[in-house]
């Protein structure tokens, strides 16, 4: 081998060698691949949080159970009263005693209620000067209430129309069309994001682990005195990391597209190269964990604080990043997964838009290196 | 003969070295106090479902009084932070695309003239379907600023509200007041969970669980001690965590302390159970991290904290049930705003009690098969 020495300080050993390279990604990868917990994140686990993100956290609202309290027994409440059970977005029971309805809202097995009250006929007689229905709703769960507002409030105002006791809106009509996604699906909104944790779980969690592993073991320092440099070290560790994460992202994006008809208007090389580009803060992260923590409870801990957690509530798949406090805002600037959600989001749902991904793609560099220069510091404090 | 099955003293020796390992460094107290409670402030004001602080691109192609007036009040409405005009249709799709705005609106030429005239006066909006839950939100923010429109306009119809809405135990839906409290459980479920699936697999893997087998100690006395730091560490989390959401979020607590505390002590000893069984059939300590993992964000996803439980199919409505914070989620949402009253905190707390058993057993039938 033509090794040749690229600074006098170091001895020609410690310069790069492609095949010292490649035996040590070779054993790195058969540790990976022995550990069953290993595949079981990468290929298993991705898919039961698509499955989760597709059928349990639909932000679609349906099924809505609600009560209605028929005070009144004129032939015009027993109609509203059809009226709310038609609708397939309500799971109507009826009572005649606000107190037996108030009861289950505290318990937790209604959502909200609407009172018919008493004298609705007379009510209607008058033509709205007083309000022909109360509409109480649980606002401890203020997403369901807000349903449950615009649901009843929808029964009332149709069935209300149809009797010609509201007026048809006259006047500004607002007539939304929703691009790129225009049935509203919310499993086409979310799956990105799941796409994002698996892949924060792989490069961040486990790189921390495993090489906090090393450490703790103390067969860190062992392979640092061996002829291999620490570029190869690290590399020999990462890479069989990121090509992991790179097939359970196209695993996830196969059963994004094929099982749950997300649709993938961008092109797949774009998807890869911004999905490889994440590694690298992911990666970098996963590296400065374990060389700070240097034990594997550590490592998981802050791996689940500053990694895992932050990728699932401050990556703006669940939550608007615009709606957060500055401070707030200030924070997810650091949170690589949030260039990578809003990535996966154009390419899944709108398609190439450059403008969009070059911002995304020079920050996620920009905190990979980051990490990448902190935990060279780190490591080559611990050594001297 | 009991003696040697279970020994107090030896009990409490265990019990302060099982706490020793978890807290004797202090880089690893900091990691299971503060980085919790730092993740309940960020996330709690972080977790929002309002839409404020957008982009929205506005394409004017009328000249008369309404359409001014409209974007007066686009423009002093509190969640738009910015507002562009621009001259063509394309450029509002060019903004769309890009992500620069959230909804995009076309005023037609004779808006003013229709509204004028008390017909009907449509108005386009292209909405960023990307974000579609704040999308549909914007919607709604901007129906309202039209409707305030019309309503000074005289339109007809539009000004009687054939409806009264009344929110309880949260008048104004402030979303933080439901956050915190589910903060609350989830941050102290991962805590726990993590900190007992490691127990057993870090012996094992640095083989000191062989020596613990050597020793006169008991299957029993090794569960307990493994679940008791767990235990102690989660709850004093919840408590801490509980606390901050009533001093320093000023989120109103109307329920029993005691009942709460009761509550909270079975649902991490249902924790502990299931992080035990993870740590007995993991061989390291990835394993047992990577399962607690596999468990718990499934668990949350599924607990109703993100949505409504009978929102999901049966199937999946069934495993809920089996989810310790799922219960607890109903007793400390209850607890701090609906003054939730024995009976329903009792019909909540049963099931828990039920999975903390069936955990707990599991855990011992699993420690025992690892111990022989």
């Amino acid at each position: 081998m033509n090794r040749q020495s690229h600074s006098s300080t170091k001895p020609s050993v410690r310069s790069f060698d492609l095949q010292r390279l490649r035996a040590l990604i070779i054993k790195e990868s058969l540790q990976a691949i022995r550990d069953p917990s290993t595949l079981v994140i990468a290929f298993v686990l991705p898919v039961i949080l698509l499955l989760l993100f597709a059928y349990a956290v639909s932000l679609d609202a349906k099924n809505i159970r609600i009560g209605v309290v028929m005070e009144s027994s004129s032939p015009a409440a027993h109609d509203l009263a059809s009226a709310f059970t038609a609708t397939k977005f309500l799971d109507v029971s009826f009572a005649h005693d606000r107190r037996e309805v108030a009861h289950r809202l505290i318990s937790g097995s209604l959502r909200g209620y609407v009172v018919i009250p008493q004298d609705f006929p007379q009510r209607m007689r008058q033509q709205g000067a007083e309000p022909l229905v109360q509409i109480i709703t649980d606002g401890s769960y203020p997403n369901t209430a807000n349903y449950v507002e615009n649901y009843t409030k929808g029964v009332v105002h149709s069935w209300g129309t149809s009797q010609n006791l509201v007026m048809p809106h006259q006047g500004t009509t607002l007539i939304p069309r929703y691009w790129f996604n225009p049935e509203l699906e919310s499993r086409r909104a979310l799956i990105p994001g799941a796409i994002a944790i698996v892949m924060t779980i792989i490069g961040t969690m486990l790189t921390a682990l495993v090489v906090a592993r090393e450490w703790e073991r103390g067969t860190m320092e062992a392979i640092l005195s061996t002829p291999a440099s620490v570029v190869e070290i690290l590399a020999g560790k990462l890479l069989p990391y990121f090509v992991l994460a790179m097939l359970s992202t196209l695993g996830a994006t196969a059963l994004a597209i094929y099982a749950f008809g997300v649709p993938l208007r961008g092109s797949l090389s774009t998807l890869l190269l911004i999905s490889a580009v994440f590694m690298v803060p992911a990666l970098g992260q996963g590296l400065l964990i374990s060389s700070l923590a240097r034990n594997q409870f550590l490592a998981a801990q802050i791996a689940l604080f500053t990694g895992f957690l932050p990728s699932f509530m401050l990556s703006g798949f669940l939550y608007e990043i615009d709606a957060m406090p500055a401070p707030v805002r200030l924070i997810t600037l650091l949170v690589p997964a949030r260039y990578y959600v809003d990535s996966l989001k154009t390419i899944f749902l709108a398609g190439d838009i450059w403008s969009i991904f070059l911002p995304n793609l020079f920050a996620m560099m920009g905190i990979g290196l980051l990490f990448f220069t902190l935990a060279k510091r780190a490591t080559r404090k611990s050594l001297e | 003969m009991l003696s040697t099955y279970f020994s107090a003293t030896r009990l409490r020796a265990q019990f302060f070295k099982e706490l020793l390992s978890v807290l004797r460094d202090p880089r690893s107290r900091m990691v299971v106090f503060v980085p919790p409670l730092m993740q309940l402030l960020v996330f709690a004001f972080a977790a929002t479902l309002e839409v404020r602080n957008i982009e929205l691109a506005v394409y004017n192609q009328d000249s008369g009084r309404w359409s001014y007036e409209l974007i007066q009040r686009l423009n002093s409405a509190g969640f738009i932070a910015r507002l562009q005009q621009v001259d063509s249709q394309q450029q509002l799709h060019t903004l769309l695309d890009r992500g620069d705005t959230m909804a995009a609106l076309s005023i037609p030429v004779d808006f003013s003239r229709k509204l004028a005239a008390g017909e009907n006066s449509p108005l386009q909006v292209l909405v960023d379907g990307r974000r579609s839950n704040s999308g549909q939100i914007t919607v709604a923010y901007l129906s309202a600023i039209a409707a305030d429109m019309d309503a000074e306009a005289k339109i007809e119809g539009t000004t009687t509200t054939p409806v009264i809405v009344r929110h309880w135990f949260n008048p104004n839906l402030t979303y933080r007041w439901y956050i915190v409290p589910g903060l609350t459980g989830i941050l102290a479920l991962f805590s726990s969970l993590l900190i007992t699936s490691l127990s057993i697999a870090r012996e094992r893997e640095l083989g000191t669980f062989d020596q613990l087998l050597v020793s006169p100690t008991s299957t029993m006395e090794i569960i307990i001690s493994k679940s008791l730091p767990a235990l102690a560490i989660g709850t004093a989390l919840g408590l801490f965590m509980t606390g901050a959401g009533v001093f320093i979020f000023g989120i109103p607590f109307t329920g029993s302390v005691v009942l709460l505390l009761i509550s909270l002590v079975l649902f991490i000893l249902s924790v502990v159970g299931i992080g035990l069984v993870l740590s007995a059939v993991s061989m390291t300590q990835q394993q047992a991290i990577l399962g607690a993992f596999a468990v718990g964000v499934p668990a949350v996803l599924v607990s109703g904290f993100a949505t409504p439980i009978e929102n999901m199919p049966l199937l999946l409505q069934w495993i809920a049930q089996c989810i310790p914070l799922t219960h607890f989620l109903v007793i400390v949402e209850g607890s701090f705003l609906k003054a939730m009253p024995a009976r329903d905190i009792f019909a909540n707390l049963w099931p828990l009690l039920i999975i903390a058993v069936v955990t707990l057993s599991l855990a011992v039938i699993f420690v025992r098969g690892r111990l022989q």
